[in-house]
């Protein structure tokens, strides 16, 4: 009897599973886990889903029969039960004992989702020996800060597959959360204290998704709070090590090459670097990164983290960024750009790339 | 005295209501005014679904989404939800104890109009440079950085609406410990009577804390301090406890007397008396308790840290005990029994699969590590709908259903009522299902756009497709209620035929002092027992004799008109000059209301023995 019912539980949990790992897009969805954090609490919702659906085929039994069997045939008055000691225990013991089930996993998750001793243990050089990347959230863009590295990156994050990466989670104005479906639950940047976690990249699973997770601000922040997206690439350790090294090779604002990258350049100098800095160096205060850092800016996959990587949506964008993002702080942040400037401009950015 | 006048002029009727103490008349403001903010919200909620029925859209713009949002939530849970609730209270439970009215008429009225006053304050935001804009439960440091006044208009108008329900919470209180009729005794009270008696002990320690969240938001916003402001050393996770100390509380304030409602009709319409009733109030009061202990887990990801997340996650669990106890109960109710499908029983019956929807997603929203994924995403959207529609909303229709002829003599057309049952079941599945599946796909909650190729298309259409049935459900039950009115074909004492409790031992309407003579309760659905001994209505337990009757009073409007008044002069206090003396003004009307209710001696009066008499056609033959 019992091993029928594990069977029956297994089963379940099996049917269920299949059902719903069709949902969604890869790079998404909760619901197809790219990595250990995603996967285990994956699998937590299914037991859950199993356990409810059970309590929900019984429930629904009992409904049917009831709706069914005893609708009103005479004037008859039916039989005044008061209760029953046995059925009444039967219902508070059951559920009591299906919520035993769910509970140890749960806590037992919850525990080990919290483990970040690993940030606290520092080498001789004062840094970890695992990746540990400082999240910074803003009205509504994303910092990204390597401090082992020393390199700083907005927007899209870059991560290696197969191993744990740590994170420091903050904001720099109101709250927000950061959240990769894909591969992770969320967790919240509070103004008030660094929040930290950790998350897993799984390799295959993020070729299958086009190595790009989509991430997302997923508490509101503001107007633009919908548009607060960023992307995660998740590429092996070799190419991970190979892009920080890039980045860190970058030690001054690279020259332009063009003739109109370079007067791109000039207007930029002029109208931009107050808030964007062009290098990936971490030493400027906070306060001062008031704005996305761009050393990378022409390998990224997004304009503002919502609009396609084209030359033409960037310009439409530093044209009248409140026309997509609505409460962005770059608005009225410079004077207008001419068209020509705004071709420099374009041209210049579109060609800030650390991997030749 | 003006309450023996039958035919009045509109004016005259209007001042009755303006001045009102009875319960009764009461419970229709209550509806009125939560029926209209119902509409309002239920507006909203259409504007938020068409926005999101394709990706990109621009049918409203990103500022104007989040105010709308926020202005569904607060004014659903606040201004329509609550008061609905309260209306059925007011009308219903003094009949069930047999009481002649509640403790204290005349706070009875003056938590109605704190309410009003408050719900039409923060309404006015719209009109005066905007509404909030930071979610339900604007959360500090958002709310703190909103600008323009209507973070504002919500915690003045709320302040000044949650005053009026405190008020309202402890008088149900007082008036069921004090005034039940003879023989009445706890463990015989109707189950409505007591949800509504638990809702209102979680109503007195529940909305002091939002009251103190309120009064600190009022403080940084308008007046300068800095409890929520982190750079001089403010906290804005403080916000974050105090609103869910509230917040959960607040579930159980709306879902135990939908419970309550559910319970009646069950007994009813299955001509059955309540399956395990001790284990029912037992649940009832557990349910209320343990909503206390679980606020956290509307801060899973907030950081609390995993000992705090694995005790309020396993609290949460706990509640599923409860409330499982309860959706056994009422279907053993049924089981056995000789149900009659009428509007209301039908919203019963629906409630239960809809309710367990809503209840097993809790479950799993409770297990902490997994609700990292589910937290702030659709899926949670879906699950407390499936808990505040198909529990709050389906009660509040079937108790509309259930109770109309009671409070206003008239059925409702049950052909009407059958159209809007099946409209609104399918209209609410259709749009709330979809959406457990679409927060799972990665849908943040509070988006008021979101981009194609996603995978979340298909699933927002259907979803918006499902609250146009709602919509027109909606429209329906308003002609039906129109229609009723105009036709107004007047009903006897106990209109169901299947009638258990007091409520349905008197006239219908009842008259204004309730029972003529206060019944003998001698059991459990008392009406019932004597139904069963082929009497027709209660044995008197006292000879007929004067009754004591509470005067109308205009001081309750006056007293939160001058905290309406006050509220605009604390609001544009720090832009207009005119601003500080309006804020005194404001609370001058309210003090000296206050003193004229205090030095003014009114002791009522007396209905005599020899008008009752002359009265019996008019029943209350109790």
């Amino acid at each position: 009897m019992k091993r029928l019912a594990k069977w029956r539980m297994i089963s379940m949990i099996a049917i269920i599973t299949l059902l719903l790992s069709g949902c969604g897009e890869p790079f998404l969805s909760t619901l197809q886990p790219a990595g250990e954090v995603a996967k285990e609490q994956f699998d937590l919702m299914m037991l859950s889903v199993a356990i409810m659906v059970g309590v929900i085929i019984v429930v629904t039994l009992i409904f049917a029969i009831v709706v069914v069997k005893f609708r009103r045939k005479d004037d008859s008055i039916p039989k005044q039960v008061e209760g029953s000691h046995k059925l009444e225990i039967i219902w508070t013991v059951i559920p009591i004992i299906l919520l035993l089930i769910l509970a140890v996993p749960t806590v037992a998750s919850t525990f080990k989702f919290a483990d970040v001793s690993e940030m606290d243990k520092k080498n001789e050089d004062g840094k970890t020996d695992v990746l540990v990347i400082n999240v910074r959230a803003s009205l509504y863009w994303w910092e990204f800060e390597y401090p082992n590295e020393e390199i700083i990156t907005s927007q899209d994050l870059v991560v290696p597959t197969g191993q744990k990466v740590y994170f420091n989670l903050k904001a720099s104005d109101v709250k927000h959360s950061f959240w990769i479906p894909a591969v992770g639950g969320k967790m919240d940047t509070n103004t008030d204290n660094v929040n930290r976690f950790y998350l897993q990249f799984d390799e295959q699973k993020a070729n299958e998704a086009g190595d790009l997770f989509y991430g997302k601000c997923a508490e509101l922040c503001g107007p633009s709070h919908a548009l607060m997206d960023f992307k995660v690439k998740a590429i092996s350790p070799d190419e991970f090590d190979q892009w920080v090294a890039d980045m860190q090779s970058v030690k001054e604002p690279e020259t332009a090459e063009t003739p109109l990258a370079q007067q791109g350049q000039e207007v930029f100098n002029n109208s931009c670097i107050g808030c964007h800095a062009v290098t990936p160096a971490t030493g400027a205060p906070e306060a001062a990164r008031l704005g996305p850092n761009l050393t990378n800016f022409g390998e990224r996959s997004r304009i503002a983290g919502v609009l396609d990587h084209t030359e033409e949506e960037l310009k439409n964008w530093i044209s009248d960024p409140e026309a997509y993002k609505p409460g962005n702080k770059m608005t009225n942040a410079y004077n207008t750009l001419t068209p020509e400037e705004l071709d420099a401009v374009s041209e210049y950015l579109m060609n800030l790339k650390v991997q030749d | 005295m003006s309450t023996y006048a039958q035919k009045k002029g509109f004016g005259a009727t209007l001042w009755e209501y303006l001045t009102t103490v009875d319960h009764k008349k009461i419970a229709i403001l209550y509806l009125i005014a939560g029926g209209l903010f119902f509409v309002l919200g239920g507006l909203e909620a259409m504007f938020i679904r068409i926005q999101l029925a394709v990706p990109n859209n621009d049918f409203v713009s990103a500022g104007l989404y989040n105010e709308i949002l926020t202005m569904h939530g607060t004014t659903m849970i606040f201004l329509a939800a609550m008061p609905l609730l309260f209306a059925f209270m007011n009308a219903i439970m003094p009949l069930q104890i047999g009481a002649r009215d509640v403790a204290f008429p005349f706070v009875n009225a003056l938590g109605f109009w704190l309410f009003f006053f408050g719900g039409i304050f923060l309404n006015l935001s719209w009109f005066l440079g905007g509404a909030p804009d930071a979610g339900w439960p604007s959360y500090a440091s958002l709310s703190m950085a909103s600008e323009g006044h209507g973070i504002d208009f919500y915690a003045l108008g709320l302040q000044i609406s949650g005053a009026g329900t405190l008020m309202g919470g402890i008088n149900f209180l007082v008036t069921i410990i004090n005034m039940r009729a003879p023989g009445m005794t706890y463990m015989r009270m109707p189950l409505f009577t007591w949800s509504t008696f638990v809702a209102s002990a979680l109503i007195l320690f529940a909305f002091p804390p939002l009251t103190v969240g309120l009064f600190l938001l009022i403080f940084d916003r308008m007046f300068g301090s800095n409890f929520f402001d982190v750079a001089n050393g403010g906290n804005t996770v403080i916000w974050e406890h105090l609103f869910w100390i509230f917040g959960h509380p607040e579930v159980y304030i709306l879902v135990l007397p939908a419970f309550g409602i559910f319970s009646e009709i069950f007994a009813t319409f299955s001509r059955k008396r309540l399956f395990g009733y001790s284990s029912m109030v037992f649940a009832t009061v557990l349910i209320g308790f343990l909503g206390f202990m679980v606020w956290a887990h509307h801060m899973f990801t907030t950081g609390l840290g995993p000992i705090a997340n694995a005790i309020f996650a396993v609290a949460t669990m706990a509640i599923a005990v409860p409330t499982g106890i309860k959706i056994f109960n009422w279907l053993f109710t049924m089981w056995g029994g000789s149900i009659k499908f009428t509007t209301p029983m039908l919203y019963a019956v629906a409630f239960i699969p809809s309710f367990v929807g809503g209840g097993v997603t809790g479950v799993m929203l409770a297990s902490a590590a997994a609700d990292y994924q589910y937290h702030d995403s659709y899926f949670v959207v879906a699950h407390f709908h499936y808990v505040i529609v198909g529990g709050v909303v389906f009660g509040l229709l079937a108790a509309t259903h259930f109770y109309w002829p009671k409070m206003f003599g008239t059925m409702l057309n049950e052909a009407l009522g059958k159209i809007t049952f099946w409209l609104f079941l399918i209209g609410f599945h259709l749009t709330f299902f979809i959406q457990h599946f679409l927060g799972l796909m990665g849908m943040p909650r509070r988006i008021f756009t979101f981009l194609p190729n996603q995978g979340l298309d298909a699933g927002n259409l259907i979803s918006t497709i499902g609250a146009f049935f709602m919509a027109i459900a909606t429209l329906i039950l308003l002609i039906n209620i129109v229609v009723t009115s105009v036709k107004n074909e007047k009903v006897g004492n106990d209109p169901w035929e299947d009638g258990r409790t007091l409520e349905w031992a008197i006239p219908s309407p009842p008259p204004f002092y309730n029972f003529k003579q206060l019944p003998l309760v001698r059991g459990l659905d008392p009406l019932w027992i004597e139904k069963m001994e082929g009497k027709k209505g209660m044995t008197p337990a006292e000879p007929l004799g004067d009754i004591h009757m509470p005067n109308n009073s205009f001081t309750p409007f006056m007293i939160s008109l001058g905290l309406f008044v006050a509220a605009f002069g604390a609001l544009y206090r720090e832009d207009y000059n005119w601003g500080i003396l309006v804020l005194i003004a404001g609370m001058g009307i309210t003090l000296l209301s206050m003193f004229v209710r205090s030095v003014k001696d009114d002791h009522g009066f007396h209905i005599h023995k020899e008008d009752l008499l002359n009265d019996d056609d008019k029943g209350g033959k109790a």
